[in-house]
């Protein structure tokens, strides 16, 4: 398992200094990505699960920015890394596919340029006329049709899906090991959606890279990944395989995330057992566990910060942060159609 | 439980269904018995060029005749992908886009082209909630001012209006005391709450809702949309709910319509749209969406279908579907189908149904909400 580790971050922390005061926007996140593995990252906006992932890539450093922790990746620190050096790895071996194609990609430019571009700079040896069919192959890899001529297309003549395929197509442009995701569907309508999540799984399969995954949407969480971490309020609250997590959820938070959706499958309840509250103000989040305020489970215990560790014996891999006895646990929580359910006041009749 | 019926599994009773069947087959719109009931509706978008004098050089079909009721106390979902017309259709119902032709009628009277002065007391029964609650709130007034004139529109002596904005404010669930903050001081959920809070203050019957949980968080539109639940039954209300999110549609809703380049698709009691999708479309919309749930997702089959919607410039001719459709023939690229009612209020605009047995098709009959430019052919099991 070491061996095919491809990224472990270790007690990663991301604090930024506003003119209100420290945020604390990541503290002590620890995951680990292997070759060939999605890992889906999800949260609810706030919880730092897109920070995390851009401050692997570097990009949230600036004045006012403290970072702690590691992130080993290849035998090189991501989070102490020189900007020098983080720049070769950064497009090369780690790509990044943000959620609004939009923005990332360079309205002036052709799209057959940029992805040119990104060849060239990366393999400085390459001719433009060999990056040129690189790019083709590339488009009609990632399912563009008449690839051959949108090169010669701006960003705006594409159609978001298609836009989304570009920017998939150029962090494929140099067969990165390992590939962010930061809600690469959530702009798209459903049908385009289904076939981008089937272009990151070809992917996968194809080149053995590792995915990490950043969504809020649980359904296209149990549709491509392989372990799943879940955060709130800058923490990793619980993390797992699918199967534990959406099986035998042990955070009461986990248990309010599943609860509260909507489902396509499933008939109309009374009510859906919502989450009450709102996520804390990382400026100051409360004491001990960040969900004790919403949590209808917290006890005298909870002012406490529990450490993320394994508590089921079965399940080495699944960690989580709850003070809350795993029998006490199994009373409280509703199995079956109805897992998920945080308060006794929410279940359905 | 509203009179009209909810269409779920728990009206289960003989009387119950037989009523909202009748409630829900739209052939019943012309006795005047529905809240509001849209005939033919069409909206285009002219496409304009030209440096001094503006040729017309395009439309934009963004509704292609749409023929809908809604009943008393019943919530109506729509659901699409974007650049379906849903927005569109929903902004002309409460005459924020002057329709191109077609008639809107709400009690029974035509609002198609009433003035400004005509529609006031309408607006009064009719309130709408966007989908961004950022921008769909005066950023420089403070809360008790967006409830006040709403309420002072109704009636409300000025006494009084400050004791009711409180108990507006309660009544969604936020804190009465927060009357004299600013939209900025509140987080989403709670903004989407004061402009359900500012609708709800002229006493409506309808509340037209545009994606009104979709800017929110999965935890927080459990809470907005129980809330929409609750309020619905203690003010009798009647919602429209736009969507894209099907799941969220198929929670609140007891009848779904389904929209594909301006035009409807399918329209069904919600839960057999689930079960008994007739049109292929439907059944590629509800293959895409992901079931959070792993074991299901593996064991379901999935057919994709390919490609992306065509521009509403330049519709293709016939079916608007058959671009991408795996059972398109012949005349579906050639002839427009006509929606086609089935058993139970069930009707679909599809030339080779699905899920039907020859029983239904035989009893199936053309719908009077059938587009005007519709073909005459039956629709067949192969």
């Amino acid at each position: 398992m070491v061996e095919d580790s491809l990224l472990r971050v270790e007690d990663l922390g991301v604090s930024f200094a506003t003119e209100d005061g420290v945020v604390r926007a990541v503290d002590g996140v620890s995951f680990t990505v292997h070759r060939g593995e999605v890992v889906a990252i999800v949260g609810e906006s706030g919880s730092g699960k897109s920070v995390s992932v851009m401050t692997l890539m570097g990009l949230t450093r600036g004045p006012n920015a403290r970072f702690e922790g590691t992130a080993w990746f290849e035998g090189r620190d991501l989070i102490s890394a020189a900007d020098a050096e983080l720049h070769k790895v950064r497009g090369a071996e780690i790509a990044m596919v943000f959620q609004d194609p939009m923005s990332s990609l360079d309205p002036v430019y052709r799209v057959g340029d940029q992805i040119v571009e990104q060849i060239r700079v990366h393999e400085p040896g390459t001719t433009k006329a060999q990056a040129l069919d690189r790019a083709v192959e590339l488009m009609e890899r990632v399912g563009i049709p008449h690839a051959g001529d949108r090169l010669r297309s701006y960003p705006h003549e594409f159609s978001g899906g298609m836009r989304q395929r570009v920017m998939i197509a150029m962090a494929l442009s140099c067969s990165p090991k390992l590939l962010i995701a930061d809600e690469p569907t959530t702009a798209l309508d459903v049908t385009v959606q289904a076939q981008i999540l089937d272009e990151l799984r070809q992917l996968r399969d194809d080149t053995g890279a590792g995915i990490i995954l950043v969504t809020h949407d649980l359904g296209v969480v149990a549709d491509i990944a392989d372990r799943i971490v879940v955060m709130y309020a800058g923490r990793v609250v619980e993390q797992g395989t699918l199967d534990e997590i959406f099986y035998d959820p042990q955070h009461p938070y986990t248990w309010g995330l599943l609860g509260s959706i909507t489902r396509v499958d499933r008939d109309r309840s009374q009510r859906l057992p919502a989450i009450a509250g709102q996520p804390p103000s990382l400026l100051a989040p409360p004491h001990g566990c960040h969900f004790r305020p919403r949590c209808p489970h917290a006890f005298k215990r909870c002012v406490e910060v529990p450490a993320l560790i394994a508590r089921v014996r079965e399940a080495p891999g699944h960690l989580d942060r709850c003070w809350l006895s795993l029998e006490h646990k199994r009373g409280l929580r509703v199995v079956g159609d109805q897992i998920g359910l945080v308060s006794g006041e929410a279940v359905a009749p | 439980m509203s009179p009209s019926g909810r269409l779920g599994p728990e009206a289960g009773g003989e009387s119950v269904s037989a009523e909202a069947q009748a409630t829900a087959v739209p052939e019943t719109r012309y006795d005047g018995s529905a809240l509001l009931d849209v005939e033919h509706l069409q909206i285009l978008f002219p496409i304009k060029a030209g440096l001094v004098i503006d040729r017309q050089i395009g439309q934009v079909h963004a509704v292609d005749d749409v023929s809908l009721a809604l009943a008393e106390g019943e919530t109506l979902g729509i659901v699409g992908e974007s650049g379906c017309g849903k927005t569109t259709l929903i902004r002309a119902l409460m005459r924020l886009i002057d329709p191109t032709s077609g008639a809107i009628r709400f009690r029974g009277r035509d609002i198609t082209n009433a003035s400004r002065r005509a529609l006031a007391p309408v607006r009064r029964e009719m309130q709408m909630v966007f989908q961004d609650p950022q921008a769909s709130l005066n950023p420089r007034k403070r809360v008790g001012q967006i409830l006040g004139t709403p309420l002072r529109l109704r009636g409300v002596q000025r006494s009084r209006i400050e004791a009711e904005s409180r108990q507006l404010l309660g009544r969604v669930g936020l804190n009465p005391e927060h009357l004299n903050r600013f939209p900025h001081e509140f987080s989403g959920g709670q903004r989407q709450r004061i402009g359900i809070a500012r609708a709800l203050a002229v006493d409506p019957r309808l509340i037209l809702l545009d994606e009104p949980v979709s800017a929110l968080d999965v935890s927080i539109q459990a809470q907005v949309i129980n809330l929409l639940d609750e309020l619905q039954d203690e003010f009798r209300l009647s919602y429209v709910f736009v969507a894209h999110d099907l799941s969220v549609v198929r929670h609140v809703s007891d009848r779904i319509i389904v929209m594909y380049l301006g035009k409807v698709m399918e329209v069904s009691p919600a839960a057999e749209l689930f079960s008994k999708p007739i049109h292929p479309y439907t059944s590629a919309l509800l293959a895409a969406i992901p079931i959070p749930d792993p074991n299901e997702n593996r064991a379901r089959s999935r057919p994709l279908v390919a490609g992306e919607p065509p521009n509403p410039v330049r519709p293709p001719p016939g079916c608007r579907f058959h671009t991408r459709c795996p059972r398109a023939t012949e005349v579906c690229r050639t002839v427009e189908p006509q929606l086609t009612a089935y058993a139970g209020g069930h009707l679909a605009a599809c030339h080779h149904p699905q899920n039907v047995t020859a029983h239904e098709l035989a009893a199936a009959s053309r719908s009077a909400a059938s587009p005007l430019s519709a073909g005459q052919e039956k629709p067949r099991r192969e």
